[in-house]
């Protein structure tokens, strides 16, 4: 007992230690930026003093004393200045998950402005100018791409295609809506509410509009921080950040054209039609951009077999370059991102080694989530720099509007929707759509993107932006979690998919074409077919390399799912340990046919009793390392040494080696003394090997620990390596593969020899593959494009 | 000798109370049945086997056996036919309508059900209430046979290891010895409980542009 609370007192010390020294740190850091940004001129200064002294020094001859320690911040003050801006970030990040039960209550976007406004009135407080770190270039090119590419690269392509006709309404009829109807009311409150002299009439009708177009954009950003907390079902997430998404296109063609027309002051009937054309390019231009570099780098991932190191580098540097390509041209950079790694993830996967698509995957992650968290800190910052004109009427008529405006706006859509829907919108699922439109940085960047000569209102726009997003994300974002709780909204289903769901998926979607192909009806899955029949002609021939390209998305699953299993076996140290969830003491033998009846002498097995065999047990309980008596999952697999590093020509000479092993064994068959149970499949021989402990009984007498092979997948999946036990190498292999009961003639071991050295390798080199743990177990991202 | 263009209306309403079909539909249904038929009144199994588009389906022939199967017509009869007429293939067809939105639980659950039970006896070929391994692994054959050279090895240790996940969840600890015979309808009900059948597996009838309608090569 006392040991037990000394051990919690000093992990709760140790906590308590480093959050002192994290707020220490903050404190440092924070005066270390406030000193150093205004503190520009004076270092120069004394800089260029000094080196005139020194000047002096060396022309005079009598030299000062050398500098032993010098004080240079200059020259690396801008890095200096960014890291730690990033360190902040992290720190923080950290510091969250560490103070009990705040991460539940409070998202950690409110954290994090909170944090923001912290730092902001600390630097605030010593007398220094808050530096303008929402610099909108910054936050446009360096801490949006990673979220979006992230975003679009992980995005499950078949409920978005699914639901596309959906999402797109909301994102373009639901913006628009949302844009005019609280530029327009604004404008009429701001003339009629307000007296004539007051700044407010002042307005005029396109600087509201323009207005109205900024903040009615759902802002993917916040949309990911708060969604990510409350696990709701794929359909809603689906929707909500979809929107949130491609709701770019509108923004960027509303805000150009406003901030245009209201620079010059009047709108035409062809501006308006122009304006109506450019979003079409704007949207499908940057679409195709995207799908443009997609596919370059798709081609690009054909050749890096042999330089598998810089694989990651390609598909980062072709996505950003996408997005910089669509800036170029005005057109959407989000969705130019979003196809680029939407269109190049299939190919790219299929041709990149499982150590690099683990990098890409932890990049993202990384990337996305020190720009979401810079990008929260800094809101908090720019609100406390301001400028600031805050003026009441305003900011709360645009509040409200802009709650009153979504609400509508959802309910009309969805009841217009509804109607082609199949599965149709509940009036809960309305409410956490309308509940989820938060506003967030890019609402406040585009505001701050507006130039004072035009807009004498900027700031109090921009007070009125920050308003809405603090309100969004504080209360909107505080609220929805209990929400969902309390309408007991469907949460996202944890279940992993299933082999049988894999294939009945795939049974349906050929069923439902071939009826619609006896209807003569053209629908979706005659078109979804074509596209993948296409798709497995044309396209897969082109970018992946080699023979994945013909391998059916069906073996391609099935591989992945021995992978993940081979990996999780190794993990969880074999053993008696089950990591699933439905221990079950099924194996191979229990669902193969029964043999014919034969004679009671052909009957290969002999009864052991039942203390031998739990002798037998316990010895390979306690010595075997990587074994599993009763393999709950549905096969045994037999690793490769890491085939995706080498390739699958190495996969395929193994998968031949084995094949020849096979034939052979099947041959020794006949050799034996004692008649072997009929040729049966070797999946089920060694099925019956690893599980029945009756195999054992081939050593009555020997104390020897028998040699086991364990093979965890059939022997004719590529991914095949045999672990080998490291333990009876000594031992004779007589128990190998094909469960011959009886002491088999000596040929058999000489025929598996060369076979054993090279298994023996293959453990050596299977440890060091998979000493990285890789992905989490939750891949659920990793569906196939085409379905 | 020769069809009636158009069938009596007493029937139209004879064949909406049991198939579920809008008159709409009926017709547009009815228009292609003459078609497929050549203006005959019953389909035969080359009638439906005449159509180009189906060529590139590997499971074409579960498709087409499943519409002469009498299992599907709700009527508790085993075996199957040589031809339908239009009856039977709007009962056959009926599976796929969309499920009621306003339907209640139990609806829902019982077009589910139904058309689950649709899927399932077009595994179970024998008929014997069970879909055994060999089955399944016809099934998976058949699904991968489009796909190129591949080894029929890899078709059957996918079918083995679905079932033996069949057998895992829905019968978790048997014996070494016990034989599982093959999944009963209510394993199957449950093994496919994460995809929602009543809303997957539907054709939005409602649209059928009898103008796009092809038979293709269907000459004479």
């Amino acid at each position: 007992m006392p040991s037990r609370t000394v051990s919690h007192g000093s992990s709760g010390r140790l906590r308590g230690l480093f959050l002192v020294m994290v707020l220490v740190f903050l404190e440092g850091s924070v005066f270390t930026l406030a000193v150093a940004s205004s503190d520009q001129r004076s270092p120069t200064t004394a800089h260029s003093g000094g080196h005139k002294a020194t000047d002096h020094g060396s022309h005079n001859n009598t030299g000062k004393a050398f500098p032993v320690l010098d004080l240079n911040y200059e020259n690396v003050r801008v890095p200096f200045e960014i890291s730690l801006w990033v360190l902040l970030a992290s720190l923080m990040k950290l510091g969250f998950h560490l103070v009990p039960h705040l991460s539940n209550i409070v998202p950690e976007s409110c954290l994090l402005i909170v944090v923001g406004l912290l730092v902001g009135g600390i630097i605030r407080g010593t007398g220094e100018t808050v530096p303008p770190v929402l610099d909108s270039k910054l936050f446009f090119y360096i801490l949006l791409p990673p979220i979006i590419l992230d975003a679009g690269y992980f995005l499950p392509i078949r409920p978005f295609m699914e639901n596309l006709g959906t999402i797109l309404i909301f994102a373009v009829v639901g913006t628009l809506w949302n844009a005019f109807f609280v530029g327009g009311l604004l404008y009429g409150v701001c003339q009629i509410g307000t007296e004539s002299t007051s700044i407010l009439s002042r307005i005029g009708l396109l600087q509201c509009l323009l207005f109205g177009s900024i903040i009615s954009a759902v802002d993917p950003v916040a949309v990911l921080a708060v969604f990510e907390e409350i696990h709701i079902n794929e359909l809603l997430h689906i929707l909500v950040f979809g929107e949130s998404l491609l709701n770019d296109a509108v923004t960027v063609v509303l805000y150009h054209l406003f901030e245009e027309f209201s620079g010059i002051g009047s709108v035409t009937l062809l501006k308006g039609f122009l304006g109506v054309i450019s979003f079409f390019v704007v949207a499908l231009g940057g679409v195709l951009v995207g799908v443009l570099y997609g596919i370059l780098a798709a081609f690009t991932s054909r050749f890096t077999s042999h330089t598998r190191v810089i694989e990651p580098l390609f598909v980062f540097l072709y996505s950003y370059m996408a997005y910089l390509s669509a800036e170029i041209f005005h057109l959407s950079g989000i969705m130019a991102l979003i196809a680029c790694g939407a269109v190049m993830r299939p190919y790219v996967e299929a041709n990149i080694s499982h150590k690099s698509h683990t990098t890409i995957k932890y990049f993202l992650k990384m990337w996305s989530s020190v720009s979401e968290t810079l990008i929260f800190i800094f809101l908090g910052v720019a609100t406390v720099a301001g400028p600031h004109d805050w003026n009441w009427t305003f900011v709360t008529v645009t509040v409200i509007l802009c709650l009153v405006a979504r609400v509508i706006g959802v309910v009309g859509l969805t009841f217009i929707i509804n109607k082609f829907r199949i599965v149709k919108l509940t009036t809960k699922d309305q409410f956490i759509i309308a509940y989820g439109g938060l506003r967030g940085a890019i609402a406040f960047s585009l505001g701050f993107l507006l130039e004072k000569e035009h807009f004498p209102e900027r700031e109090i726009f921009l007070t009125a932006i920050i308003t809405v997003i603090f309100f969004t994300v504080f209360v909107q974002g505080m609220t929805i979690k209990p929400l969902v709780e309390l309408l007991a909204v469907k949460k996202k289903q944890e279940a992993k998919r299933s082999i049988n769901e894999e294939i009945h998926t795939q049974f349906l979607d050929h069923l439902l074409t071939g009826i619609e192909d006896i209807c003569g009806h053209y629908g979706h899955h005659h078109w979804k077919d074509k596209l993948n029949r296409f798709n497995k002609k044309y396209v897969k021939k082109c970018l992946i390399a080699g023979e994945r390209s013909k391998e059916p998305q069906l073996i391609a699953f099935y591989h992945k799912m021995e992978m993940k299993q081979a990996i999780q076996l190794v993990e969880s140290g074999g053993g008696i340990k089950m990591p699933s969830a439905v221990p079950s003491t099924v194996s191979m033998q229990n669902i193969q046919p029964r043999p014919p009846t034969k004679p009671a002498a052909e009957r290969a097995i002999p009864q052991l009793s039942k203390n031998k065999e739990e002798e037998i047990r316990k010895i390979l309980r306690t010595n075997l390392q990587r074994t599993r008596q009763r393999l709950r999952s549905y096969n045994r697999h037999t690793l490769v040494a890491d085939p995706y590093e080498d390739g699958l020509s190495d996969l395929l000479l193994k998968k031949q080696k084995m094949f020849q092993i096979e034939k052979k064994l099947k041959e020794m068959n006949t050799y034996l003394t004692v008649p072997a149970p009929p040729p049966d499949s070797p999946t089920m021989c060694r099925a019956r090997l690893a599980s029945d402990p009756q195999a054992y009984s081939i050593k009555p007498a020997s104390n020897k620990v028998p040699m086991i092979q364990v093979d965890l997948a059939s022997p004719q999946s590529p991914d095949s390596v045999n672990l080998l036990d490291e333990f009876g190498q000594a031992n004779q292999q007589e128990e190998e593969e094909q469960g011959l009961m009886m002491k088999p003639p000596s040929r058999p071991r000489e025929a598996k020899k060369p076979g054993e050295e090279d298994e023996a390798k293959d453990q050596q080199k299977l440890m060091r593959c998979l000493s990285d743990p890789g992905p989490s177990a939750d891949e659920d991202e990793d569906g196939a494009f085409l379905p | 000798m020769g069809a009636s263009q158009t069938r009596p209306e007493h029937n139209y309403d004879d064949l909406t109370d049991k198939s579920g079909f809008s008159q709409e539909q009926i017709k547009n249904l009815y228009q292609r049945f003459q078609q497929l038929s050549g203006n005959n009144e019953k389909i035969s199994r080359d009638d439906l086997e005449r159509i180009p588009a189906l060529n590139n389906n590997p499971i074409r022939k579960q498709i087409i056996t499943a519409f002469f199967d009498k299992r599907n017509q709700h009527q508790n009869d085993v075996g199957s036919l040589d031809e339908i007429g239009f009856e039977q293939f709007l009962m056959v067809m009926s599976h796929f309508r969309p499920v009621n939105s306003t339907a209640t639980e139990e609806e829902k659950a019982s077009v589910r059900k139904q058309k689950l039970r649709f899927l399932f006896n077009m595994h179970d070929t024998d008929n014997d209430g069970i879909i055994t391994l060999d089955e399944y692994r016809t099934v998976v054959e058949e699904l991968l046979s489009q796909s190129g050279a591949i080894e029929t090895e890899v078709a059957r240790a996918i079918a083995d290891a679905a079932m033996l996940e069949v057998a895992s969840t829905n019968v978790p600890h048997m014996a070494p010895d016990d034989f599982y015979e093959g999944i009963t309808f209510e394993h199957f009900e449950q093994i496919l409980k994460g995809i929602e059948m009543e809303s997957r597996m539907y054709i939005r009838f409602l649209d059928m542009n009898t103008a796009t309608m092809r038979c293709g090569k269907l000459s004479s």
